[in-house]
């Protein structure tokens, strides 16, 4: 059978123009709304119930560009990755059933760091829905419980309008991830094309404005506080705010904290970042939640990971949340003063307000902390062991050093994710690609192909450890393939090291199903086409950063650390946060 | 402490909705005491009443949750007092039983219920009331035999006026400031 496609006039991007009315089919008219947002890359994974798609796409392939992985879970944390370093709405498709269902993890993922996404499943056809057909499942019901908005397409003509809405809701207000799944006879049939991006829906109000008393009320409290203390929380860098942001920090000369995704919202280096905070956190910023008087959290959700135990959490604090979600407010911690906006509008807003001031003592108190946390904890994580292994905090110092601080830091799950948040010194913006929320293990990779994807002319380095890589390996193909120069810094301890972690100071060191046989890392990258290098000598550390940095091209630098290296400081689970250990 | 609140949502009448409702509650592993889905009094927005036992702690949280869903336009909570409410319940007993004694007429009587159909093998009784009322006649029914019983959700009418319109209203005007 012949199709015609009738290319969108111009370039990508063109909306709403008026057009003519010819009839196109359902599959050609995803990717005419695709263009339409200014999609350049899919991400995905072709199969049965989505094919009309690909074969419309085919002709689409100089103006959209897709790529697949090797496996759907690699497509949406590329996407992911994509979509954190631009902000932009990552885009990934997938076939029905199994396919469907390899997107699950990615869309959890997703939307508990607020990364937006666009997913397309294709569907069997609506006649056969719920007769148990070939490759179906009930996706809208899998996935409602992790999408932002999910919805079914069964007739051609909902699919300008879906996706549409699809696009407004994942990348505003709170950004999320969104499933289209579209049943192959609405692919088939034909519709006149028509397209309104960003429609109105009655419902769905995602950006609130700051609420004059509120801002009045924050004002006050900030300018009568003593001991005052920032919270920086992923909003800022979602809502571009890093700019005012960093006005309002210098004038206000209040100290903050980052949460593990407020990392590059401001450099780490200045003058009032005091750290992060967090159960791997830094000493300082943990224990003084729980001294200072006022509490500024901007774009953050008083995560558990950073509030331990609720009950003994900044009790003595006025605490003013700056949070665009409105169900965030009061779900954790009890805000004295909610400002439900974007941290952008609300700063800005803010910023006039406030005045001039600085808190010396109150500063040099938290520097007083990192002088024992350098002393307790970071002094020795960056020189090698009694045996001389190289310890992890090295390696990420090394290669932060070597970056300048500008490089993509991506990441997988686990101990080495924490030392490369810990360590590496940001000093740019949206470079931190991490799983946060869900502790996705096998995210770093994908991920940090699709950073690198999106923004070649960055430096993308991902921190790994081994038992991540192992979860998603296969996606070296997908770097080789399209020879995106990741560069993949495998830390290698031989364990699931956190869990080791835990089981060594919480389970009397019975250590249940963590050691593992790993496979010549090399050689498989070899396999895949990607070449690199096996390193245990802490003296070949330098050189061997530096060589994986003039790589044109994927490159795999495979460091043996110590095996049973501890990260501190800690706050043990249950406990407040200034209950924090900074030795065991 | 835990009381019972009555939640009205009203959202856009989608497909699947109802799912993305309820798990908010089974997410916190909340059970729904009752659940009534109906059209509203506005064209085009479907309505749902939910009865849960939770403190108002919980009752903020899960209001605030189900606003977040997309196609939920607004969602209120109210106490005991804030609400007219009814449940409706339907009885099958046998036939044989009212012609023994008259009993069972003097029960309708006294709980005023009324007599929905007659047939040769069982009568169906309604009761219309607060659920321990209807739990009353229940309990009556039961010593001299039942088929079947059901019950439905609660449906509640506020007090106060209904907040829907103001905040339709407060809408509008709001959109209209932005296009201006």
């Amino acid at each position: 059978m012949k199709r015609k496609y009738h290319h969108l006039e111009g370039q990508a991007g063109t909306t709403a123009r008026p057009q003519t009315k010819v009839r196109i089919s359902g599959a050609e008219a995803v990717l005419k709304c695709l263009l339409a947002e200014n999609v350049d890359t899919i991400f995905g994974y072709p199969g049965g119930a989505i094919m009309p798609v690909y074969d419309a796409l085919f002709h689409y392939q100089d103006q959209i560009r897709h790529i697949l992985p090797r496996h759907e879970q690699g497509a949406i944390h590329a996407a992911e990755g994509y979509a954190r370093v631009t902000r932009k709405t990552g885009v990934c498709m997938a076939t029905s059933g199994p396919g469907a269902t390899n997107l699950v993890t990615g869309l959890c993922d997703a939307i508990l760091d607020s990364t937006p996404l666009v997913c397309i499943t294709g569907q069997v056809a609506r006649h056969l829905l719920g007769s148990d057909a070939f490759q179906e499942t009930d996706v809208i019901n899998c996935t409602m419980p992790v999408t932002k908005w999910n919805y079914q397409v069964t007739k051609a003509s909902e699919i300008p309008e879906v996706f549409a809405k699809a696009f407004y809701v994942a990348n505003s207000g709170r950004p999320g991830p969104v499933i289209i799944d579209i049943t192959k006879n609405a692919q088939l049939e034909e519709l006149v094309f028509e397209y309104h991006p960003r429609p109105v829906v009655r419902s769905y109000h995602p950006l609130p404005k700051p609420q004059p008393e509120a801002l009045q009320e924050a004002a006050k409290l900030i300018n009568e506080a003593k001991k005052p203390m920032i919270l920086a929380g992923h909003g800022i860098q979602i809502a571009n705010a890093q700019e005012v942001f960093k006005a309002f920090v210098e004038k206000t000369g209040i100290p903050l904290g980052c949460t593990i995704h407020g990392l590059s919202s401001i450099p780490s280096d200045h003058p009032l970042h005091m750290g992060m905070l967090g159960m791997h956190g830094n000493y300082g910023p943990n224990i003084k939640q729980n001294e200072c008087d006022v509490l500024i959290a901007i774009g953050m959700r008083f995560d558990d990971r950073v509030t331990g135990n609720l009950s003994k959490y900044a009790k003595q604090a006025q605490v003013i949340h700056i949070e665009i979600d409105p169900s965030e407010i009061n779900k954790n911690v009890k805000a004295n003063v909610p400002i439900i906006s974007d941290a952008k509008m609300a700063l800005e807003k803010l910023l006039p307000m406030v005045e001039k001031k600085e808190y010396p003592e109150w500063v040099q108190s938290f520097r007083e902390c990192y002088a024992i946390e350098h002393e307790k904890v970071i002094a020795k994580d960056m020189r090698p062991n009694a045996d001389g292994r190289i310890k992890m905090g090295m390696v990420v110092k090394e290669i932060s050093d070597q970056t300048e601080g500008q490089a993509v830091v991506a990441t997988d799950v686990g101990q080495h994710q924490m030392v490369a948040a810990r360590y590496y010194c940001y000093r740019n913006t949206n470079q931190w690609v991490s799983s946060g929320g869900a502790g996705t293990m096998g995210f770093g990779l994908p991920a940090a192909f699709g950073a690198k994807l999106a923004q070649p002319d960055r430096e993308v380095v991902a921190f790994i450890g081994d038992g991540g890589f192992q979860m998603t390996i296969q996606e070296l193909g997908m770097c080789a393939q399209w020879n995106v120069g990741v560069k993949i810094v495998l830390l290698d301890n031989n364990y699931l090291g956190m869990v080791r972690q835990w089981q060594q100071l919480f389970f009397d060191r019975r250590y249940s199903s963590v050691a593992l046989q790993n496979p010549d890392f090399i050689k498989i990258a070899e396999g895949f086409g990607v070449p690199g290098k096996t390193i245990e000598d802490p003296a070949e550390l330098k050189e061997a950063i530096t060589e994986m940095l003039a790589h044109q091209g994927p490159y795999l630098l495979h460091v043996k650390v110590e095996k049973e290296e501890n990260i501190f400081p800690m706050v043990p689970s249950g406990h407040a946060v200034d209950e924090i250990v900074l030795e065991k | 402490m835990t009381k019972k609140y009555t939640i009205t949502v009203f959202t856009e009448n989608y497909t699947g909705l109802l799912s993305r409702v309820v798990s908010v509650f089974t997410r916190r592993h909340i059970n729904i005491d009752a659940l009534t889905t109906s059209k509203s009094s506005i064209k085009d927005i479907h309505r749902f009443t939910i009865v849960v036992n939770v403190d108002e702690k919980m009752v903020e949280k899960l209001v605030s949750q189900i606003e977040k869903q997309i196609d939920v336009i607004k969602a209120f909570y109210y106490e005991e007092e804030e609400i007219v409410y009814q449940e409706i319940a339907l009885y099958k007993v046998p036939t044989h039983v009212f012609n023994n004694n008259n009993r069972v007429e003097h029960l309708i009587r006294s709980h005023n219920a009324r007599i929905l159909e007659v047939e040769p093998e069982y009568i169906v009784i309604e009761k219309t009331g607060h659920e321990h009322e209807t739990e009353a006649l229940l309990k009556d029914l039961e010593k001299i035999g039942i088929y079947e019983f059901v019950r439905s959700g609660r449906v509640a009418i506020v007090r106060p006026m209904e907040r829907l319109n103001r905040y339709l209203k407060s809408l509008e005007e709001a959109m209209m400031e932005e296009e201006v």
